[in-house]
């Protein structure tokens, strides 16, 4: 089946479109990107980014009427993409599976959490109702909600934003899928529900050994569960690498602008939190420089204009499996880092 | 839910009181005497007032009220043309033109209507809203433009219009259906049929219109829930995505409105029966208006009250079963 180099999961210069009136909008830009079992990739980025359509993606949930997908999603040595709908949803539920961002809008206010389970785990593996509703209470129990054999007959608006949450996971690994597509999974909680949940998710992953795309535009989260992050803008990968090289080091000044907008618990309350200025471009008409130029603070020290004209393309940085797409020189970079911003991150967490 | 109907019982019981109430006193706050019009041409203040008296108008409007509602409840004894005669419950009174009990008048006429409404509602919610959820789903294409155009021209059209030009050509001109009107049930069934065929076709096809726009909005609506998007992400089929998910989503707004159209038919489809002739409550509402017949039209508004408010109690329970969270206010 799969060679012993192959990675689970290679994505291949994935484009996503949507034409509209106003023209055709580039939300998924030639991402590419690959993933193994057991392992966890962060994808990161603004609203907007793409990340959320990447993940739509893989499950091959766009409309076809209304999109144009390009390039490869190789799956354990099938292109995703040149399936037709009826083989891919076979996959979905199954190998793939997806964890939403809202767990209250996310499940059928009509049907019981049970119900809902018992559904698609029939869906695929078959059986009676009552081991359907025997595997819901199992996975419900798994999760962590309390008393599952009588929690699987609540409604959604029963349970609480975190118990919906375990329940959208318990959901998502029903039929022990390999690959769990995470989008936003802990954005409608509170802090300690968040942590919970990210733990939760470390602890089934090993036991399960899927792979899993985290989507999230919260570098805290990305550090705590990834192993490898992916930095989105205006649909490309702007920055790769090992989570911990690359955010300990960053290179692109789009990274630098994310690490320094977050809040620290032990900086001084005075020192300002410094946003990343202006907003994300439209991604109808791209600028034919680099998408992030306009916003950039550093690209005047780039000779020739060269941020304005001509698009940087992503190649290998120092970080392990990294990659990198900015105009800046290394030793610019390195310089920035050192001078600049470690002063700064470290000095709020000392 | 038993707690939910028994309060929502509660409550139409109360509004029903209210409205019974609030038509009793409208009707006596109209200026004309009553007993003129039982009181024919020579009529002498002395006749007069002996009508006022066995009509009972000549006591406190409470009373007469409290008299009412007991003649509803129980049975009551009422003077009628210069006899005492006891009126079981439910007893509306006698009509001032016939002098035939207005309950059995309206549960002769009732039948009628019931026939028309149901067999019309029947058609045009079947109809309405499975054209309405197919051209959501498949929204955009030819099956969808079709559709909308045909139930934007039924929505454009009324059952005066197009009620008599159908029945000028298929009864009169084609001679495909036999003449519209209502034959009872129990009488002759093939009949019964074949005149309410037209009714309900003409019925159907121009309220259909409305279920169809209506549902096609609340399905279109309903695929873009996040769960529907949840339910795709999990492989469900597209039967139980469309039907189980979306289409329970879909549905609730159309109950509603289902429900108070059904009630507005029961209640005399006025147009509609005097198009095709058929002699239902409608048309005794309007004869009985026209003939200043107070207590049959005392009958028909507070029949028609009962009929809404009923409907109304369904429609909520029926909400309550589609979605359990109305369950708990």
């Amino acid at each position: 089946m799969t060679a012993p180099n192959m990675p689970f999961l290679d994505v291949r210069d994935l484009e996503v479109r949507f034409p509209t009136d106003d023209g055709v909008v580039h939300a998924v830009d030639g991402l590419s990107f690959t993933l193994q079992r057991g392992k966890t990739l962060g994808i990161v980025g603004e609203s907007g980014s793409g990340k959320t359509v990447t993940g739509l993606s893989l499950l091959g949930l766009h409309d076809p009427r209304r999109t144009q997908i390009s390039g490869q999603i190789w799956l354990e040595g099938t292109d995703l993409l040149t399936l037709g709908e009826s083989e891919l949803n076979e996959m979905r539920g199954e190998k793939i599976a997806m964890i939403f961002q809202d767990p209250l809008t996310a499940l059928s206010p009509f049907y019981t959490i049970g119900n809902q389970i018992a559904e698609g785990y029939r869906r695929h593996a078959g059986g009676s109702k009552a081991a359907a509703r025997k595997r819901a209470v199992d996975l419900l129990g798994r999760v962590g909600i309390p008393q599952p054999d009588r929690r699987v007959d609540n409604y959604p608006h029963e349970f609480s934003g975190g118990m919906r949450q375990r329940a959208m996971i318990a959901m998502a690994l029903s039929n022990n899928p390999s690959l769990l597509v995470a989008d936003e999974p802990t954005t409608a909680l509170d802090v300690t529900v968040q942590a919970q949940i990210l733990d939760l998710l470390a602890d089934l992953q090993s036991e399960f050994n899927s792979a899993i795309i985290l989507v999230t535009h919260d570098l805290g989260v990305i550090s705590q569960v990834a192993d490898d992050v992916l930095v989105m803008y205006a649909g490309r990968c702007v920055e790769k690498g090992d989570v911990r090289a690359l955010l300990s080091r960053p290179q692109m000044p789009y990274t630098w602008g994310l690490l320094s907008s977050i809040p620290r618990l032990n900086s001084d309350v005075d020192v300002p939190l410094v946003p990343v200025r202006g907003a994300p471009p439209s991604l109808i008409d791209l600028p034919s420089g680099c998408p992030f130029q306009p916003r950039c603070d550093h690209s005047w020290r780039v000779a020739a204009d060269r941020c304005r004209t001509e698009r940087p393309v992503l190649r290998p940085s120092g970080v392990p499996g990294g990659g990198l797409a900015c105009h800046l020189d290394e030793e610019t970079r390195n310089r920035i880092v050192d001078e600049d911003l470690l002063p700064l991150w470290e000095g709020s967490r000392s | 839910m038993l707690r939910f109907v028994v309060r929502r019982l509660i409550t139409s019981v109360l509004i029903l009181a209210v409205v019974s109430a609030v038509t009793f006193f409208l009707f006596f706050v109209v200026p004309g005497d009553p007993a003129r019009l039982s009181c024919g041409k020579i009529c002498t203040n002395e006749k007069l007032a002996e009508i006022h008296h066995n009509l009972g108008i000549d006591r406190p409007l409470v009373v007469q009220y409290g008299d009412y509602m007991k003649g509803i409840v129980v049975g009551r004894d009422i003077i009628e043309t210069g006899d005492k005669v006891h009126c079981d419950a439910p007893c509306f009174g006698y009509s001032f033109v016939n002098h035939q009990p207005v309950w059995e008048t309206f549960l002769d006429r009732f039948p009628a209507t019931l026939s028309l409404a149901l067999g019309a509602a029947l058609l045009f919610l079947l109809g309405g809203v499975s054209l309405g959820l197919v051209s959501a789903i498949y929204r955009g294409r030819a099956f969808d433009k079709v559709a909308i155009g045909l139930s934007l021209t039924g929505a454009s059209l009324q059952i005066y219009f197009i009620g008599i030009v159908a029945r000028a050509f298929f009864v009169d001109k084609l001679q495909w259906l036999p003449q519209p009107g209502y034959t009872p049930l129990t009488e002759d069934p093939g009949q019964w049929f074949a005149g309410l065929l037209l009714p309900w076709i003409i019925l159907a096809f121009v309220s259909a219109a409305l279920y169809a726009r209506l549902s096609r909005a609340s399905m279109i609506e309903a695929l873009q829930e996040d769960f529907v998007r949840t339910g795709r992400a999990r492989g469900l089929s597209a039967r139980s995505i469309y039907l189980k998910h979306a289409g329970r989503a879909a549905i609730s707004p159309v109950v509603t409105v289902f429900g108070l159209d059904l009630a507005g038919l029961l209640g005399g489809a006025i147009i509609t029966e005097s198009v095709f002739s058929i002699q239902g409550v409608g048309r005794l509402a309007i004869t009985s208006v026209f003939a200043s017949d107070l207590p049959m039209i005392m009958a028909t508004v507070l029949l028609a009250a009962v009929v809404i408010v009923t409907a109304n109690l369904i429609v909520d329970i029926a909400y309550a079963l589609i979605d359990p969270r109305v369950r708990i206010s």
